[in-house]
């Protein structure tokens, strides 16, 4: 190859996603707004906080390289905490939606720090187990801390009810791109490439001056945070929270969305979460057979990619344009095994 | 280390995403039809009138959401063929939302935009309360069949009713007075003692408002005794209760812990007649008829109250109806048809909101004929009504009566 590869500058690179992230949302909003109906739009909503659940647990899962099954507790922590605020905040509806947002995400991340320092010691199957257990008694908790103390404040199995339905399609969006812009920052910084070194080589790592300990709460704090922001729009979306939502599948069902997508992939994360909201729903139907559809694309997947559906690819608009400009777009060969970033 | 990607795994691959295209074109081709049906749909609906059926026909509650869809499903079939409603047929548009309030409400919107203009659903607790919460917007008349939970129709906290939701079941607090009214004016009895589980809303509900009633109505409480979930031995509260010497007791828990209960009462000398909820459906496999003599217990529901239903049910399922959750839809089922009734009677037009204001209007004010009794609704939307008074002959539940 040529000693001097044209690149591009790095507000460039920032300018050029922010109109990506802009033609979207205009494509987007054309579309809500002229062609789905409000269905069509409700499952929109979820695509966009299912999307945020696995980018957030594709942060602890495919880029620290362990396999956390407690998510949907960090998801239960931030969803009480949104909705228990917006309940009871007595600001103005969009002012108290994003304070509870920050908040949910605040308390959720605190969460993932107290769970990160015991659990992160362990790994592999050990961390599973403890995540597990974690979840499960953050929805008993949920479910009795109400007859327990004595007060009226979670009403556990009966749910909590008139929480205010702030959720739309607008802060959704902006919700969906705020997290994967952090989370994409992050993974680019200094500390996102310590986590991924922790990921390949723990030791190695360890040897090089990396703390270990540090990134590995640090990841999983940040994962549980975001988790928390879609618990908070999940609250705000369906106005109703019943503790028995959160449950191990519902934990299982993100890991599969991240799995499915590829570990580690981002646009993999983004593309099947909105496949598998969508293909229930689209698959509706065939009625009681839907399942075995979903269950059956699962299946050929982990038959014939194995990696998911993108791998650890991810998407670089700014990759492919300097492709463009120095000609290699259509030049693949000589470029395998060079992708890495 | 990047894998060559070889000829067969590429054809697997593209066999793959092209199975998957051709799942979701076909999906999203019907839901799009489904769309423009909807637009089209409304203004047409002079000779329809669309009445959405919802519950979880599969997943783990899967159980009860079949019972009631099916319930649901063969009385407005039935009116189908009784001619539908002053001459217009009623299209079913059932769906299945695995129990999982996210879906319940996507599936609830879908409805909506198809055009349905009153709904038979949900079928357990979280997910009525979303569907409640959503429904509450489009004031879209709602009828379930099965959720318990005093908050699904009234809300507490600022005192308000849900005002387009009602309820076919009775709730949990229902029960105990109803046994409570039933020992005192029927059975006689002036003393009587209960044991319940603590920790549980249905036990709770049903002790609570059982000891409330029975002395409102001039009896007297010799003894209450509890439990904890997981309890086997219960000699310690029945000798207790042994020793206060009642007339009767009230055992308002799963069939399961009853069965025990009564074996250990009557090991220790305790062989006065004991009452239960609807819980005890199923009780004459953990208990002798011994045990059982003089028993008696409350369901919406007595095997055998109506042949009718049970022969059709049969007819069309091709099996006997399942649990006390089948009637149950089917009583959903009648309340919604009488409130469309109303609405076609008056001549509104299908969908619009002084239509799904008048049915719900209708039933609030109306009465149904159902098979679990004749009921109205009071103003908690709860249904007042008679409840079947089952006891027991040589060991078999049998309806006493209607009470």
């Amino acid at each position: 190859m040529n000693t001097k590869r044209k690149t591009l500058k790095m507000p460039v690179r920032y300018l050029m996603n922010a109109v990506l992230v802009a033609l979207l949302f205009v494509g987007l909003s054309y579309l809500t707004q002229n062609v789905l109906s409000t269905y069509q739009n409700k499952v929109l909503l979820t695509v966009g906080i299912n999307i945020i659940l696995a980018v957030s647990l594709n942060v602890a899962t495919g880029y620290l390289g362990q396999l956390p099954l407690g998510h949907a507790g960090f998801m239960a922590v931030g969803a009480y905490t949104c909705a228990l605020f917006t309940k009871y905040c007595p600001l103005p509806g969009g002012i108290s939606f994003a304070l509870g947002l920050a908040l949910a995400c605040v308390v959720a991340g605190l969460f993932g720090v107290l769970i990160g320092i015991p659990a992160l010691r362990l790994t592999g199957d050990y961390l599973a187990i403890l995540t597990l257990g974690f979840g499960e008694i953050i929805r008993i908790t949920l479910n009795n801390i109400d007859d327990v103390l004595g007060f009226k404040l979670f009403y556990g199995a009966k749910g909590l009810k008139n929480i205010p339905k702030y959720s739309n399609y607008w802060n959704v969006f902006l919700c969906v791109v705020i997290t994967c812009f952090a989370i994409h920052a992050m993974m680019k910084s200094r500390h996102g490439r310590a986590v991924l070194a922790i990921r390949d080589n723990e030791i190695a790592a360890e040897s090089c001056g990396i703390q270990t300990t540090y990134y590995k709460v640090m990841a999983f704090a940040f994962s549980a945070a975001f988790a928390g922001l879609a618990g908070g729009l999940y609250a705000c979306y369906l106005g109703v929270l019943d503790p028995s939502t959160f449950g191990f599948m519902k934990s299982i069902e993100i890991l599969v969305m991240v799995v499915l997508g590829g570990m580690g992939s981002m646009l993999g994360s983004i593309l099947s979460a909105t496949v598998l909201t969508i293909l229930p729903e689209a698959t509706r139907s065939f009625e009681s057979y839907r399942m075995v559809v979903y269950s059956l694309v699962l299946i050929l997947m982990m038959i014939f990619r194995p990696g998911g559906l993108l791998g650890s690819y991810d998407f670089s608009m700014s990759r492919i344009v300097e492709k463009i400009m120095n000609g290699e777009l259509f030049r693949k060969k000589e470029k395998e095994g060079e992708d890495h970033e | 280390m990047k894998k060559m990607i070889t000829r067969r795994n590429f054809l697997a691959a593209a066999g793959v995403v092209a199975a998957a295209g051709v799942l979701t074109a076909c999906g999203g081709s019907s839901s799009s039809a489904a769309a423009s049906g909807a637009a089209s749909g409304a203004a047409a609906s002079g000779d329809t009138i669309k009445v959405g059926v919802l519950g979880p026909l599969t997943g783990d509650v899967s159980v009860y959401g079949q019972a009631v869809v099916n319930g649901a499903t063969l009385r407005l079939k039935q009116a189908n063929e009784e001619g539908g409603i002053n001459g217009k047929q009623i299209e079913i548009i059932s769906m299945d939302e695995q129990g999982d309030p996210t879906q319940a409400v996507t599936c609830f919107t879908k409805m909506c935009d198809q055009g349905i203009t009153a709904l038979v659903g949900d079928v357990t607790t979280a997910p009525t309360l979303a569907v409640a919460a959503e429904s509450a917007d489009y004031n879209m008349p709602m009828v379930t069949a099965s959720a318990t939970a005093e908050s699904v129709t009234y809300d507490a906290e600022t005192d308000t009713v849900n005002g387009n939701v009602f309820r076919a079941t009775f709730t949990d607090p229902f029960q105990g007075v109803k046994m409570a009214d039933y020992a005192c004016q029927k059975l006689g009895y002036t003393k009587a003692a209960v044991i319940f589980k603590k920790g549980a809303d249905y036990n709770e509900g049903l002790a609570e408002n059982f000891v409330k009633e029975f002395e409102a109505q001039g009896g007297t409480i010799v003894d209450q005794e509890s439990y904890s979930d997981g309890d086997v031995d219960f000699k310690t509260q029945l000798t207790s209760i042994l020793g206060k010497g009642p007339e009767t007791v009230f055992c308002p828990n799963y069939y399961q812990e009853v069965g025990q209960i009564l074996a250990q009462a009557e090991s220790i000398g305790l062989t006065v007649p004991f009452l239960g909820g609807d819980g005890w459906d199923g009780l004459e496999g953990y208990a002798t008829a011994e045990q059982l003599k003089d028993s008696y217990f409350c369901a919406n529901y007595a095997k055998g109250a109506s042949a009718d239903f049970e022969s059709a049910y049969k007819a069309e399922y091709g099996e006997d109806y399942p649990n006390g959750f089948a009637p149950l839809g089917y009583d959903a089922a009648t309340t919604v048809l009488y409130g469309i009734q109303a609405a076609e009677d008056a001549g509104l037009e299908a969908g619009s909101d002084e239509y799904k204001q008048a049915v719900i209007d209708a039933i609030a004010g109306g009465t149904i004929e159902g098979l679990t009794g004749t009921f109205t609704f009071d103003e908690h939307h709860d249904p007042v009504k008679s409840t079947a008074i089952l006891t027991y002959i040589d060991g078999k539940p049998e309806l006493k009566e209607m009470f």
